[in-house]
């Protein structure tokens, strides 16, 4: 087990935001959100259209100010006066990659170089394309790109400056699977090379294979943990079991097992809400064969980050219509 | 004011012209109207009645001109900005190191480059056609005209500063590339009063006069290029809304 160092020598976060509000006049676009982003940590924003993430990643980029709470980005506080000194330190790819389709690939990456003050940026541009295998693509006008390879662009663009913080803001949206699949392996190779990454999406499965931890936001923060942490916080644990034919009296073989809470019958299995997974399954089983049932199969009950995404966003729906 | 970086500045200026390039309908917008109001003053000088010694109607031809410089950048100012938020590239654009005023400056001077070389130009080959075709009184009526042709020279490049820098604030605070083009193009014409009269002889074109209408022309370009970078909210070009603090 790793052992956690002294607080006093641990690094910095990347990313320390604590209450932060933006309000555009009467409409609130996220409310008195507080989280923090280690260093090389990929980080995913959640949440359903109009929760706020996008306004999020436009704050903490400078872009936009803050109605009230403060944030420190890449080690620098949030402040009108320091947002040239944020943005040098940060990249941001949004939802569009907005590149000029008049001009070249390379073209494109050397204004992105000068916008950032790199002089001699010939190599860097050479290891960004690099990065995103575009090396040999550096002469095609963009408007002749796939949507797939303009992503892949603005990716490399965004590696340009070497920044300490990667926002990515829908990263995959419109893309189709095989251009998602490209830049999730880029994704994962900037992990790989300990990049921060602050990945808003609203793609489960996406978020769920890509990041360390999670933040749910519908315009206050629901949560924030690892995935596996978010289940354990709102899922019970559960053994699912699937038996050739219904038993018939399943009170009587369940009730009698201590670490059997309850069960139900769903979908043609059988789940039990248990206190240990590990210890209830052989006990089940036991049970099971004494009552004489044949056993398909006996498992630990998965809920995917979409049942823990629904689950919360659900409780929103329904505290708003109460 | 902070110093402005070259690097950054130098980078939207290339941007800029290769952009423009590029743009076919941009270069026919640049050069369709300097051609047209080049043939005025050229039939008027080349193939009107023989003029008689101390005749300024040559002087009405000029003016036509002196528009050229006006309404050349008026597509690209309207461009600047709106375009850029209409192709998309704004944002990305904002959340790089550049300043403002860098933004500002390096828009401005790349459209002042293709303007003060096509208003130029123009000038150029009507003052040749007049030395090589026009009639001698005409050809020696405008030669002579020394402090209106300073004029001429001196005001193009701050007459398509006030013109570029207006129509940018209109870009920057116009939703729309037309609307701002429109509201740009009315703008710019209020300097161009000073010029007209001038060159009817209503303010008389000494070199003194022409001097002190540079320097008024230049002061109000810097007060104009000000308040366009004190116009140029990000929050607002990004978002459709104004920014308000706690």
């Amino acid at each position: 087990m790793p052992v956690e160092a002294p607080e006093a020598q641990r690094p910095a976060p990347a990313l320390v935001v604590d209450r932060l509000t933006k309000r555009f006049g009467e409409r609130t676009a996220f409310n008195d959100v507080s989280f923090e982003v280690a260093h090389g940590e990929v980080f995913g924003f959640l949440g359903p259209n109009g929760a706020g993430k996008t306004t999020t990643v436009r704050t903490l980029g400078t872009l936009i100010a803050p109605t009230t709470g403060s944030a420190t980005v890449a080690g620098v506080p949030l402040t009108a006066e320091n947002g040239v000194e944020i943005r040098r330190r940060i990249a941001i790819m949004p939802e569009a990659p907005g590149l000029y389709l008049r001009l070249t690939v390379l073209e494109n990456m050397r204004f992105a170089a000068g916008l950032y003050g790199l002089r001699h940026a010939e190599p860097r541009i050479e290891a960004a394309l690099d990065a995103v295998n575009l090396s040999d693509r550096a002469g095609d006008l963009c408007g002749g790109l796939s949507k797939g390879l303009r992503q892949r662009v603005a990716v490399a663009r965004a590696l340009l400056s070497d920044p300490r913080i990667l926002f990515l803001d829908e990263p995959t949206a419109g893309l189709d699977p095989v251009a998602a699949l490209e830049v999730h392996s880029l994704i994962s190779e900037l992990r790989g090379r300990g990049v921060t990454i602050f990945l808003t999406t609203h793609r489960l499965d996406e978020a769920e294979k890509l990041c360390d931890r999670v933040a749910i936001l519908n315009t206050t923060l629901r949560s924030v943990g690892r995935p596996a942490q978010l289940r354990a916080q709102l899922f019970q644990n559960a053994l699912a079991v699937r038996t050739r034919t219904a038993l018939t009296d399943p009170d009587a073989v369940f009730i009698g097992i201590a670490s059997v809470q309850s069960w139900r019958h769903e979908g043609g299995s059988y789940v039990l809400t248990v206190t240990d997974p590990e210890r209830a399954a052989p006990e089940v089983t036991r049970a099971l064969v004494g009552a004489g049932a044949d056993v398909l199969s006996i498992s630990e009950a998965q809920h995917s980050l979409e049942d823990v995404y629904l689950q919360l966003v659900d409780d929103d729906v329904e505290a708003r219509q109460r | 004011m902070k110093a402005l970086d070259g690097t950054r500045v130098g980078a939207v200026i290339r941007k800029e012209l290769t952009e423009f390039r590029r743009k076919r309908s941009i270069v026919v917008a640049m050069l369709v109207l300097p051609a047209i109001f080049l043939i005025e003053p050229i039939l008027t000088v080349l193939l009107g009645p023989h003029a008689s010694v101390g005749d300024q109607s040559y002087r009405i031809p000029i003016l036509l001109l002196i528009l050229i410089p006006v309404i050349t950048p008026s597509t690209l100012a309207a461009y600047s900005v709106a375009g850029e938020r209409e192709q998309g590239t704004l944002e990305p654009l904002l959340t790089t190191p550049i300043r403002t005023e860098e933004f500002i400056v390096a828009k401005a001077a790349a459209i002042m480059i293709p303007t003060l070389g096509l208003s130029y130009l123009v000038f150029g080959f009507f003052l040749a056609l007049v030395r090589l075709f026009s009639d001698p009184v005409i050809a020696a009526g405008i030669f002579n005209e020394g402090p209106l042709l300073l004029a001429l020279f001196l005001f193009t490049p701050l007459l398509a500063g006030w013109a570029i820098v207006v129509g940018m604030a209109m870009s920057v605070s116009a939703g729309e590339i037309r609307v701002a083009q429109q509201l740009g193009m009315v703008a710019s014409f209020p300097p161009l009063g000073i010029v007209i009269l001038m060159v009817l002889g209503v303010i008389q074109p000494t070199i003194t006069a022409a001097i002190v209408f540079a320097v008024v022309l230049l002061v109000a370009d810097l007060l104009a290029l000000r308040l366009t970078s004190g116009l140029f909210d990000r929050e607002r070009l990004v978002t459709g809304a104004r920014a308000v603090r706690a």
